[in-house]
């Protein structure tokens, strides 16, 4: 514990060095922006502006897209709040209770009681994390490429089992990103592969980044435009230091389902297809259920806005476990963080920490201080970030537009990237219109190369014998649990309607 | 075109793509390769028999009627929805292929223009200013400090005095 604690001083003093500490302040600002603005959250904040941290040190880089998930969880409440859409869908749950307050004249109440609980969220979260992380790694140093791809296979499981969406579409999705990792030179034979019409732009591959701000950049854009038709009314927020100081008393009312929301939101936010916004869900409904006047939630409760922020920002932080300690991401969000460590030279997974341990810390202590920044810059700046949502879409969907397509031409330079990145993302419009999920692509996209590496790996050395895979205990343990995963949607349709036939028989 | 239409034509496409995809992984050795493991082909080959494998059932379940969208009747995009989308794809379309032709520079000058003044109908001072600075953040954030060439095609000579003045 005492080694955990030295290495914790030693990250914090890591990221408050000058640069680190720019990069929180500067990504902790973004992130709220990002967040703030409806239809853009932490992954489009995060996919669009990655290439830019070509311009820093790793650990900067990371800091400072860390910073911007960290601000996008804080402000997607704003927009909940003052405009009555989320601004990603982590919020959706604290319109429930955001708007009808917004409506009543009491937005101030709301946006304080969001800041505060998205700190409580944050700290117990990062604490978690803090102590969670060194034992998961030093675990996880004991697998080999069998169960490297037992736990990728869990990992894609999650979204079949639990990401809610239709089935058949989810694993498409799964698998077309999985193929699109394959496009280039093959890792270990040095043939081209899928090389269409003969394009030299496919051999050096598909850059997950082309996927990700096509999808989360152009495509979501487009979404929204459609959605919102880039019509929204602002609710008015009326800002003083009583108001302040009243609305801070509101926390002994909430702090308990609170907390109680953030340990069960950064555990489900580990889970890779559950994340951020089940786990606000989850804490709405905890906070309701042991609440005293459950039935004025959906009203205007102020605990009824806390409860689901401080779930979403757990989430954010629990997401970054299996990333940091396992190579996996917890988040499409974090799978952009893992594609940026492998372009900055890093593997994911548990050999960073001791490998790369300056890395790990300066991340897990900009992570405090992150959550600091983001509280006081949040509660200094409220009136600011509603005036920002008054932004034009006019001006805003041309400027994420470029941002796109410079974003999309810096890693690889050429214009090939460019436009497959627009194909994607007219694509991923309309397969999102159509209930293809596209967050499993990204997440495959990423992780594609590590399993197939993985995967040829342990194959050739069980001689080609699948049962490599049930032989060792971890990667049968993480088998099995897919296999649970994915049944767990049947099972419970088969539950649900012999219970519906059996209450039919009854009657 | 209905949601339901869509549905099933998205579904075929995906299944097509799914056999193109099998056929150019067949070109190469799909099967096991003594001494190097499963040949380079194979992979992606079994990875797009799946998702032919799920685009068939989802077209199985479009004629079943199981998913919302398969029973989905409505349009599938409406006109005036269309126009607000189309607006914003086309001009990324003009952007790309401007930026072939006169460089990112000049086309993002263009792309906002249009942008700004015929779809924002903005004013025209606010219009000018974003023209221009927009293009001018651009070229600080990536040719000076990322030191990333953005593609510039016959408007190049025109930046040596810029380069000039960076590299001196």
């Amino acid at each position: 514990m005492d080694s955990i604690f030295a290495l914790l001083a030693s990250g914090i003093l890591e990221a408050m060095q000058p640069l680190n500490f720019m990069m929180i302040i500067i990504g902790c600002t973004i992130g709220l922006l990002v967040g703030a603005m409806p239809g853009l959250g932490s992954v489009n904040g995060v996919a669009i502006l990655l290439p830019v941290t070509f311009l820093v040190p790793p650990t900067a880089a990371i800091i400072f897209l860390a910073a911007i998930y960290y601000g996008a969880m804080y402000g997607g409440a704003i927009s909940s709040i003052t405009l009555g859409i989320p601004g990603a869908s982590t919020a959706v749950a604290t319109v429930f209770d955001g708007r009808p307050l917004a409506q009543s004249g009491k937005a101030d109440r709301a946006l304080i009681a969001a800041a505060v609980a998205s700190f409580i969220g944050g700290t117990i979260s990062v604490v978690l994390f803090t102590l969670f992380a060194p034992p998961l790694a030093a675990f996880a140093l004991k697998f080999g490429p069998p169960e490297e791809f037992a736990l990728m296979v869990l990992a894609f499981a999650t979204f079949i089992g639990l990401g809610g969406d239709d089935i058949p579409k989810t694993i498409f999705s799964i698998l077309i990103g999985l193929v699109l990792a394959t496009i280039g030179l093959d890792i270990i034979s040095g043939q081209p592969r899928l090389i269409f019409g003969d394009i030299t732009g496919f051999l050096h591959g598909i850059n997950f980044l082309v996927l990700a701000i096509g999808i989360y950049g152009i495509g979501e854009m487009l979404w929204t435009l459609e959605t919102t038709r880039g019509e929204v009314t602002v609710h008015k927020v009326k800002m003083s230091l009583r108001s302040f100081l009243a609305s801070l008393r509101d926390i002994k009312n909430y702090i308990g389902t609170t907390s109680l929301g953030s340990v069960i939101g950064y555990f489900v936010g580990t889970l890779p297809a559950a994340g951020a916004t089940p786990a606000s869900l989850m804490s709405y409904g905890l906070a309701k259920t042991f609440s005293s006047k459950p039935e004025t939630f959906g009203k205007g409760n102020v605990a009824g806005v806390a409860a689901p922020e401080a779930g979403n920002n757990a989430a954010s932080t629990g997401s970054m476990l299996p990333m940091i300690t396992l190579g996996i991401p917890g988040s499409p969000t974090t799978a952009i963080l893992l594609g940026g460590m492998i372009i900055w030279g890093l593997r994911p997974g548990p050999l960073l920490f001791t490998e790369h341990p300056e890395f790990v810390w300066g991340l897990i202590g900009s992570l405090y201080i992150a959550n600091f920044a983001t509280v006081l810059i949040n509660l200094a700046f409220i009136p600011i970030f509603v005036k920002i949502l008054t932004l034009p879409f006019t001006i805003l969907a041309p400027t994420i537009y470029i941002l796109c397509v410079v974003g999309g031409y810096a890693p690889t330079q050429t214009m090939h990237d460019v436009w497959l990145m627009f194909l994607f993302g007219i694509v991923g419009y309309l397969l999102r219109k159509l209930n293809y999920p596209v967050a499993p692509a990204v997440l495959a996209i990423v992780l594609g190369p590590l399993a197939e590496r993985s995967l040829r790996q342990s194959l050739l050395a069980s001689q080609g014998e699948m049962t490599i895979f049930i032989e060792r205990p971890i990667s049968l343990v993480c088998i099995l649990l897919a296999i649970a995963l994915i049944s767990y949607p049947t099972i419970q349709k088969l539950v649900k309607r012999r219970r519906a036939q059996a209450r039919g028989g009854e009657k | 075109m209905t949601v339901r239409t869509a549905d099933l034509v998205a579904a075929i496409v995906c299944a097509l793509c799914s056999i193109g995809l099998m056929a150019k992984s067949a070109e190469l050795n799909i099967g096991w390769v003594a001494g190097k493991g499963p040949g380079p082909g194979a992979w992606p080959f079994w990875l797009s028999s799946g998702m032919l494998l799920v685009s068939v059932i989802t077209v199985y379940r479009w004629f079943r009627k199981i998913t919302p969208e398969s029973r989905n009747l409505e349009i599938f995009i409406t006109r005036d929805r269309l126009v607000v989308v189309g607006v914003s794809a086309g001009s990324i379309l003009f952007l790309l292929v401007a930026t072939h032709i006169v460089g990112i520079y000049f086309s993002l000058f263009l792309f906002l223009l249009f942008y700004l003044k015929f779809v924002g109908h903005h004013s025209w001072p606010l219009t000018i200013v974003l023209m221009i600075g927009i293009p001018v953040f651009v070229f600080c954030l990536f040719e000076w400090a990322l030191k990333i060439p953005l593609p510039k095609s016959f408007t190049e000579p025109m930046f040596y005095p810029i380069y000039d003045l960076m590299y001196s």
